[in-house]
């Protein structure tokens, strides 16, 4: 097929959640005749296990879709699926960046939701046309007019006439093709520019090394061109060029202006291929690199130990084998006293933090104590210095601390004019500033917040989402440092320091915090034969105390022929839990003590 | 060579079934009686255990063994004794004292059970109402003196303490009383909520408010006390006796002793092996010639026969014997629970005294903290 820019589209899929997506993806590309109906797994893009039970897509992927039509012959549609997460922003932004129009799902039952318009402008931000679909018309509940009534309003986009589907049933899936042919513009690179692409996704392979995801601007790529990767200024020599088959990648000659596809060239770090980054010939490089590239750093910092210190190897081997398909993932050895040797490790945020745990314990099969999630400080000293903390049990003596700062991010709340005030009521608890508020429209406004970081990454995503319905959606940025009246708190179980349970608190919250944790943690630790105190404390001050009294009974009152083998059981699985247990200061403490002060929120 | 061996007989009907009872038994099966007595018997004439076997002591438990007619408990017993069967054999039937009178008793008496375990409970009708029990306070001193007299000599009353709504003043006249009818052996049981009985249901909405363990602990420590005034020495966590009247066949779950069940989801631990009959009545009655009818047959292992010396042996308040457990095991109890025996006992859980260890006071609270230290 000679390359012709005027027949490729390149685009992505936008929607609320289970407004159908992946359906829709799937039914495009069965229907493009790429795979047979046999050979479908459910929702194709979504590869990894967590992504299909989540339903949220982690990774960005891509498909070439070669679709013919009856006037105008085949046309090559790349469709990019793009991560759906505020954890995932950037990496949202720069898969839309390689694209040139979104195909818009609104479930013809539910209408235009919270996440859709959160898409929707965001989409609008990259310049992308927006090709409206009506879904699920099959329904018995769809309302399709009203559905494009809502869009028109809420939106202002015109679809009247837009494709009337069913994704599931199978319906009118030709019209979106269609549309996405005649609304989506063709890509306008400049072939004898040279080259620049963008990266926008990038997944190591064991036998070809990291195999990188671009979107060709201008220019050619093929075999043997000598690239330069602008933002980390590395060289490598291309091994191979091809572009997206489902699930599999299909080598080809060239990938040239307006093209998606990957290259690879024998790459051993992924943090090498930086995400937004652009692609050029070092040779003859492009004048400038493509706008919108931010080095991605972690936000937060957890301590990860494996419940069983002897699987420290595994743990280690597992972190970086995932490491190397995500290089915003960090990680370096920690020694706690209560947890023994484990990992300090970054994440882009809590979402991010909760992947690579359920990674870890599925796909490589450990169980993980995880210590409470912490931003980075930066503590000055008084004799002028100044470190960076990222975990409180390194905490300088307080005598040696001039002044702490925090990060602060600046939060925009896409939500129903409704939820405004008690949605303005949690961000005031979470120390917010408020910036100010726009209505994008009479029902629906933009909530701008300053907000410490550290008071987002617990708990903040789950509950702005349950005191809005669900309809409130989130973004951040962040902005900078801010000095605070941060402390540390620590907790002491039986009179010993559990160094896995301190974290840094605002002064004002530090009382509330401490005291629940410790009435969390008098319902997770057992009985023992003598009383156990759980104190929490700043300092040398004592701010809140419980008691695990002492274990009066543990007995089975009756034990006969035929309970011999049950209670024999019984007493085994007591045994067991007790053998995962962390001794501190002689007192045995369940892994699930360290987990459950990470949800303080749920009473 | 005759293995002295235990028989326990389980009849899997009640009237009605207790709120907190999660043993296996069901109510409004009466059609079945016949046809399971039969079964029973089938099992029994077809024991391969039996012939080589000296049996000294048969316990008929369930369930309640007296809802069924007693000439069909006659039968049964007719044909263990078709084997050999120790004089003085000790030979038990459960009752309810609301499904015994003097004739039917006269009859289990007649037929060769010599000793009686009645379930009493409790000393005052509102609480054996919450429980669920089908006799009165009342009914229990009638079945007494009814069971004096058909010649029961040798009579247990099962006792229950930390009952919902029971006061401590309640527990001390159930103790009373049971005491003053001067039966040879008390068994007092603290409550224990089991998930899946109307009680463990209660209990997880909140409706069931009970002693709590501190006071649970103190009608454990009444019992000990009051009975031991009566004569009746504490010989076992839950268990009481005159001296020489202590439960023959229960002491043999304790010391390893075996046994054999039959009739369905009795056990049985035989040649160091236990296993279980199925819980299916319907499969059970359909028993035949080459019928497969034992389950989770496990032989028990060196290191779980040591365990189960111990958790089971530290029971008895004499506790366990170094010699015994070299008899059984071949190896010194020290040289393998030496360094757990001192941690228990520097925590003031167990003792040690004239070759045996044993649980103290405060040991026997916490059992089962103990217990899995015993497990390797």
């Amino acid at each position: 097929m000679a390359h012709d820019q005027r027949k490729i589209r390149n685009f992505c899929i936008i929607a609320h959640i289970d407004h159908g997506k992946s359906t829709l993806a799937d039914r495009l590309i069965e229907k493009s005749g790429l795979l047979t109906q046999r050979e479908m797994q459910e929702q194709v893009l979504d590869t990894m296990d967590l992504e299909r039970e989540r339903g949220i897509t982690i990774k960005a992927q891509a498909v070439r879709l070669v679709y013919k039509t009856e006037s105008d012959g085949e046309y090559i549609l790349n469709l990019i699926d793009t991560p759906g997460h505020v954890d995932f922003n950037y990496e949202v932004s720069r898969s839309l960046a390689a694209c040139e129009g979104a195909v818009l799902v609104v479930d013809a039952a539910q209408g235009v939701e919270a996440q859709t318009m959160a898409n929707v402008y965001l989409a609008l931000e990259h310049n992308l046309e927006i090709v409206p679909v009506i879904n699920k018309i099959d329904l018995p509940s769809a309302d399709p007019d009203e559905t494009v009534r809502e869009i028109e309003d809420m939106i202002g986009l015109p679809s009247r006439d837009a494709p009337r589907i069913s994704a599931k049933a199978d319906i009118n899936i030709d019209a979106v093709f269609d549309r996405i042919i005649s609304d989506i513009p063709a890509p306008a690179g400049n072939e004898d520019a040279p080259l620049t692409a963008m990266i926008f996704d990038s997944v190591y392979d064991s036998y070809k090394g990291v195999i990188v995801s671009v979107r060709i601007r201008d220019g050619v790529i093929r075999k043997g061109v000598n690239a330069l990767f602008m933002a980390t200024n590395k060289r490598f020599e291309v091994v191979e060029v091809g572009f997206f088959g489902p699930g599999t990648f299909v080598p080809c000659e060239e990938l040239r202006a307006g093209d998606v596809g990957y290259m690879t060239a024998s790459i051993k770090n992924v943090a090498d291929t930086r995400i937004g980054d652009t692609l050029t010939e070092a040779g003859s490089p492009a004048v400038e690199p493509l706008p919108g590239y931010k080095a991605v750093n972690p936000m937060v910092y957890c301590g990860i130990f494996p419940a069983d210190g002897a699987k420290y190897p595994d743990l280690r081997d597992a972190l970086e084998k995932l490491k190397l398909n995500d290089a915003a993932l960090s990680f370096e050895p920690e020694n706690s006293t209560a947890l023994g040797f484990g990992f300090r490790c970054g994440f882009l945020g809590l979402l991010h933090l909760e992947i690579i745990q359920e990674r870890l314990e599925r796909e490589y099969n450990l169980d993980l104590v995880t210590t409470a999630p912490s931003v980075i400080y930066r503590i000055h000293l008084t004799d002028g210095g100044a470190i960076e903390l990222s975990n409180p049990t390194d905490m300088p003596d307080p005598a040696r601390i001039d002044r702490i700062e925090e990060p602060i991010v600046t939060a925009s709340v896409i939500l129903p004019a409704e939820y405004i005030g008690p949605i303005m009521e949690l961000c005031r608890q979470r120390r917010g500033e408020y910036l100010g508020m726009e209505y994008v429209e009479r029902t629906r406004a933009v909530l701008k917040y300053e907000l410490p970081l550290n008071e987002i990454i617990y708990d903040f995503f789950d509950t702005l989402k349950s005191r809005s319905r669900g309809y409130a959606s989130f973004d951040y940025e962040l902005k900078g440092y801010k000095e605070s009246e941060l402390t540390r708190l620590d907790i002491l179980v039986n009179h010993e320091a559990v160094d896995a349970l301190s974290f840094v608190v605002h002064s004002s919250s530090a009382y509330d915090r401490g005291r629940r944790i410790a009435e969390k943690l008098k319902k997770e630790i057992p009985r023992h034969l003598f009383e156990i105190p759980i104190q929490a404390c700043i300092g040398s001050k004592i701010i809140a105390r419980e008691t695990v009294g002492a274990l009066r009974k543990d007995v089975l009152a009756k034990c006969y022929g035929g309970d011999i083998t049950r209670k024999k059981k019984l007493l085994e699985k007591q045994k067991e839990g007790k053998k995962r247990m962390r001794q501190i200061g002689g007192v045995e403490v369940p892994q699930a003590a360290f987990m459950s002060v990470l949800k303080l929120d749920d009473e | 060579m005759m293995n002295r061996t235990g028989v326990y007989v389980h009849i899997p009907f009640c009237r009605k079934k207790c709120l907190y009872c999660d043993f296996p038994s069901q109510a409004g099966r009466d059609g079945h009686f016949e046809a399971y007595k039969d079964a029973v018997v089938y099992e029994i004439d077809h024991s391969a255990e039996l012939p080589v076997s000296e049996i000294d002591t048969v316990f008929f438990g369930g369930g309640t063994p007296t809802v069924m007619p007693p000439i069909f408990l006659a039968e049964i017993l007719e044909h263990i004794f078709q084997y050999a069967v120790a004089p003085g054999a000790e030979i038990t039937v459960e009752a309810n004292p609301g499904s015994v009178d003097r004739e039917s008793l006269r009859v289990l008496r007649k037929a060769g059970f010599n000793r009686l375990s009645l379930g009493a409970q409790a000393w005052q009708d509102h609480l054996l109402r919450r429980m669920g029990r089908i006799h009165s306070a009342d009914d229990i001193a009638r079945a007494y003196e009814a069971a004096a007299a058909a010649d029961f000599d040798n009579i247990n009353l099962d006792l229950m303490f930390s009952l919902p709504g029971q006061s401590m003043e309640e527990w001390i006249e159930t103790l009373r009383m049971a005491a003053s009818l001067n039966p040879a052996h008390i068994s007092a049981y603290s409550l224990t909520v089991e998930e899946g009985t109307v009680f463990g249901r209660l209990f997880g909405e909140g409706g069931l408010q009970r002693p709590d363990e501190d006071e649970d602990r103190l009608m454990y420590y009444a019992a000990s006390d009051i009975l031991g005034a009566y004569g009746l020495y504490h010989y076992e966590i839950s268990n009481y006796a005159l001296k020489g009247r202590e439960c023959r066949h229960n002491i043999k779950y304790w010391k390893r002793a075996p046994y054999i069940g039959f009739g369905t989801d009795s056990h049985s631990f035989y040649d160091n092996t236990r296993w279980r009959n199925i819980h299916s009545l319907e499969k059970y009655l359909c028993i035949a010639e080459g019928s497969d009818i034992r389950e989770e047959i496990n032989r028990v292992t060196k290191k779980e026969a040591m365990e189960e010396t111990m958790f089971l042996g530290l029971r008895l308040n004499e506790g366990v014997s170094e010699e015994g457990f070299r008899r059984a095991h071949g190896v010194g109890l020290f040289e393998i629970y030496g360094g757990v025996i001192q941690k228990m006992r520097n925590s003031g859980l167990m003792e040690q005294a004239e070759g045996r260890v044993f649980l103290t006071a405060k040991g026997r609270d916490v059992s089962n903290y103990v217990f899995i230290e015993f497990l390797i």
